[in-house]
């Protein structure tokens, strides 16, 4: 169980592992995702699934080298095994069964738009994707997106391809365009969602985010997670991670989210020292 | 005849112990053990064992422990009781066994918690319990929660020669045991040893699934177990629902705790989990999480620690020795005062608790006097750390997600009384699932009656359900 099967590096600090875990695979949703720990004293972290193969039996995880845990997770290599990795965790994603959709993804948030594309595809909705990156050599997961859309958009931070700007401005532009669209499902950094939020808002288009905020258990134990959604305290675990963007109190959801910004850096120092590969 | 004095347990002194996290009461020495028993009067009808939510055979043991029998002693305890490590550590005694023993009325009850431990540790070092494997009944069994009421029922059940599976969401088995009560009341190392026992007794546990999630109960009877047992806890932390409450800086109990208990955040970074440490902390509510909370946060090296409770200390929740305790250790009682909103800086953090003083009004419905705001005596409690240690609700995960599984409107599993049998056949439930936070023992005597009730309808024919 937990094994890694196949490992990708995406770009210099983002890569994708497909594991094994036979339970997750049967299971998962869109939308849904799963805690994990890499070694004993590890701490629990959250991940986004982003593909599965019910088959065969495994899930795809693509994550960011950010912290002392994912890169930790980094360092794995094919044939090795997660200590721990349970779920599939939260809600399912509410998807159309018809309509025009926009899928929005910056950076390693592409990986989980994923599988909503893919299976709103195949109900037959109309997929529209912007994917977007800092730079082209960034861009992840695009043959994949590409193949399960109708129409993609490509956007770099620093105009390297395609729009030049952030993925809410190159929202903003096919609105402007004229594209008229029934949702949008906008995943990514937080100021990259919170932006989407802010272009969709004056045309009252509904917007979908997927939060990712701090978790310790991730099945309702804790309240780590909390999240104010229309003046409600959410626990993201069990009540999201998809929530409607225009509720979402941002400022509390990013101040909560550097809670242990100070222990991250020693963690991290720590892990440079301690033999890590990079 | 005057009655000899109850044996003193050896602790800690408060001023060590709260820079550590090893165990406060140390446990009976051999000599203090004999002593202690010597002092039952081995009634000819005793009253304690009628105390005691697993019926533990009471002045049996204590006899052995009187003749130095020890390995005896706890064989006899462990007929009935699958965890007595646990129970002679964290088991409310004085409202149960030993408020019913005899010498009760003389203010020096047997220490029957105290002797229980003793042989349980005993037994730990020195002793050979033998595992005797019951004829394999060839049915398989699942039980939803390693915590007390899940292992009790699956050692019972193992012990009747069922197949047993425990299914456990978190990483390592023990529940509460495990994630919230902290190392210096029950350390893990007992822990471990206790779910080590029902595992020797051919119990298999399965870590990282979440029934409802991972696998539903339907599922599993589609796997071919015969009956599910679901002791899944109380989940859910409730909060105040007062201003600030998502501050930074604010935790939930059991957050706080399973930062602290089950991935050791007192060690960051040797451990990867952190925890803000906080120098003020004030632990709303007065039950026994309020106090391990609390205790805890001295341990972090907090100077003040601090309990915020609206009634009065007569009306605290937590057991006696508990709240004696965390007082000798320094912490600061605020009583009959009332958050209504935390406050911050600017940048969003923790800086204080406005509180109000209350009063005791008239008796409410749990029989104590009600708390009332006294008009205008609003104040600021200085502190940069909040835990919200005011109970749990259940996870609802399991009756959302398994038809027939029906629950109470506030959460709560509906299940018999006597039997566990829940609305949904072959499912049984106990433990805080059911009946929302209380304590250890209760739930595993609820686990216990579920396993004796799972063996009768499964050996009768499968009669009717309800």
């Amino acid at each position: 169980m937990n094994e890694i099967l196949v490992k990708k590096v995406l770009t210099p600090v983002t890569k994708l592992v497909v594991v094994k875990n036979s339970y997750v695979a049967a299971k998962v949703k869109p939308g849904q995702f799963i805690i994990l720990r890499v070694r004993e004293n590890g701490e629990r972290i959250p991940l986004t699934v982003a593909d599965y193969d019910r088959e065969a039996g495994t899930i795809t995880l693509v994550f960011q080298e950010v912290g002392l845990t994912t890169r930790l997770l980094g360092q794995l290599s094919v044939g090795d095994c997660m200590l721990n990795l349970v779920g599939p965790l939260g809600v399912p994603a509410e998807l159309p069964e018809k309509g025009t959709v926009v899928a929005a993804g910056g950076g390693v948030g592409v990986a989980p738009i994923l599988p909503k594309c893919k299976e709103m595809h195949k109900r037959g909705v109309r997929v529209v994707s912007i994917i977007g990156a800092r730079s082209k050599d960034l861009i992840i997961m695009e043959g994949e997106i590409r193949a399960s859309s109708d129409e993609v958009h490509i956007c770099t931070d620093d105009g390297s391809r395609g729009f030049h700007g952030y993925v809410a401005d190159g929202l903003k532009e096919l609105i402007a365009g004229g594209l008229k669209m029934d949702e949008v499902i906008a995943i990514g950094p937080m100021p990259m969602m919170r932006a989407t939020c802010d272009v969709t808002k004056p045309f009252g288009i509904k917007t979908w985010v997927s939060m990712n905020p701090i978790m310790v258990d991730g099945t309702g134990m804790c309240g780590a997670c909390r999240v104010t959604v229309g003046g409600q305290t959410k626990f993201c675990c069990v009540d999201g991670p998809m929530f409607d963007g225009h509720q979402v109190d941002w400022d509390e959801a990013w101040r909560r989210a550097n809670v242990y910004r100070d222990e991250e850096k020693i963690a991290n120092e720590r892990c440079a020292s301690c033999g890590g590969d990079r | 005849m005057p009655v000899k004095q109850r044996t003193a347990m050896p602790v800690q002194d408060p001023k060590e112990r709260i820079a550590n996290f090893d165990q406060v009461a140390q446990g009976y020495t051999e000599e203090m053990a004999a002593s202690e028993a010597a002092r039952c009067l081995q009634c000819k009808n005793p009253t304690c064992m009628a105390g005691c939510p697993v019926a533990v055979k009471i002045p049996a043991f204590i006899k052995l422990i009187k003749d130095r029998k020890y390995q005896e002693a706890i064989d006899t305890i462990k007929e009935t009781n699958n965890l007595p490590a646990v129970c002679g550590r964290v088991c409310p005694q004085e409202t149960q066994c030993e408020t019913v023993c005899v010498l009760a009325r003389t203010g020096q009850p047997i220490a029957i918690g105290r002797l229980e431990r003793f042989a349980a540790d005993w037994g730990a070092q020195h002793g050979t319990t033998k595992v005797e494997k019951a004829q394999p009944s060839g049915k398989k069994i699942a039980v939803v929660g390693a915590g007390p009421a899940g292992l009790t029922c699956a050692a019972d059940l193992a012990k009747l020669g069922y197949q047993v599976t425990i299914f456990e969401s978190l990483h390592a088995p023990g529940g509460v045991l495990i994630y919230g009560i902290p190392e210096f009341r029950l350390p893990k190392d007992v822990v471990r040893r206790e779910v080590g026992y029902v595992k020797s007794l051919g119990v298999h546990i399965e870590t990282d699934i979440v029934i409802g999630r991972t696998i539903t109960i339907d599922e599993i009877f589609d796997d071919g177990y015969e009956a599910v047992f679901v002791g899944s806890g109380a989940g859910l932390p409730m909060f105040m629902r007062i201003p600030g409450e998502n501050l930074n800086g604010v935790y939930s109990a059991n957050e706080w705790l399973t930062r602290i208990n089950l991935m050791k955040a007192m060690r960051f970074p040797e451990f990867d989990t952190p925890i803000k440490k906080g120098r003020k902390v004030a632990v709303v509510g007065a039950g026994n999480v309020a106090m391990d909370a609390v205790r805890c946060a001295l341990r972090l090296g907090a100077e003040r620690a601090m309990i915020v409770y609206r009634r009065g200390r007569q009306e605290m929740p937590a057991r006696a020795e508990e709240v004696e305790n965390a007082g000798e250790e320094g912490v600061e009682f605020h009583l009959l005062t009332n958050p209504t909103r935390v406050l911050g800086n600017e940048k969003g953090w923790v800086t204080g608790l406005e509180c109000i003083r209350m009063e005791l009004g008239e008796p409410d419905k749990s029989g104590r006097r009600r708390p009332v705001p006294v008009p205008g005596s609003e104040f600021v409690m200085e502190c940069d750390i909040v835990v919200m240690a005011l109970g749990t609700t259940p996870n609802p995960i399991l009756s959302a997600t398994t038809q027939g599984l029906n629950a109470q409107t506030w959460g709560g599993l509906i299940a018999d009384e006597k039997t566990g049998r829940t609305t949904k056949p072959r499912v049984w439930a106990g433990g805080d699932a059911v009946t929302g936070s209380a304590t250890v023992i209760l739930a595993m005597g609820a686990g216990k009656a579920a396993a004796k009730d799972v063996d009768e309808y499964l050996r009768s024919g499968e009669g009717k359900w309800a």
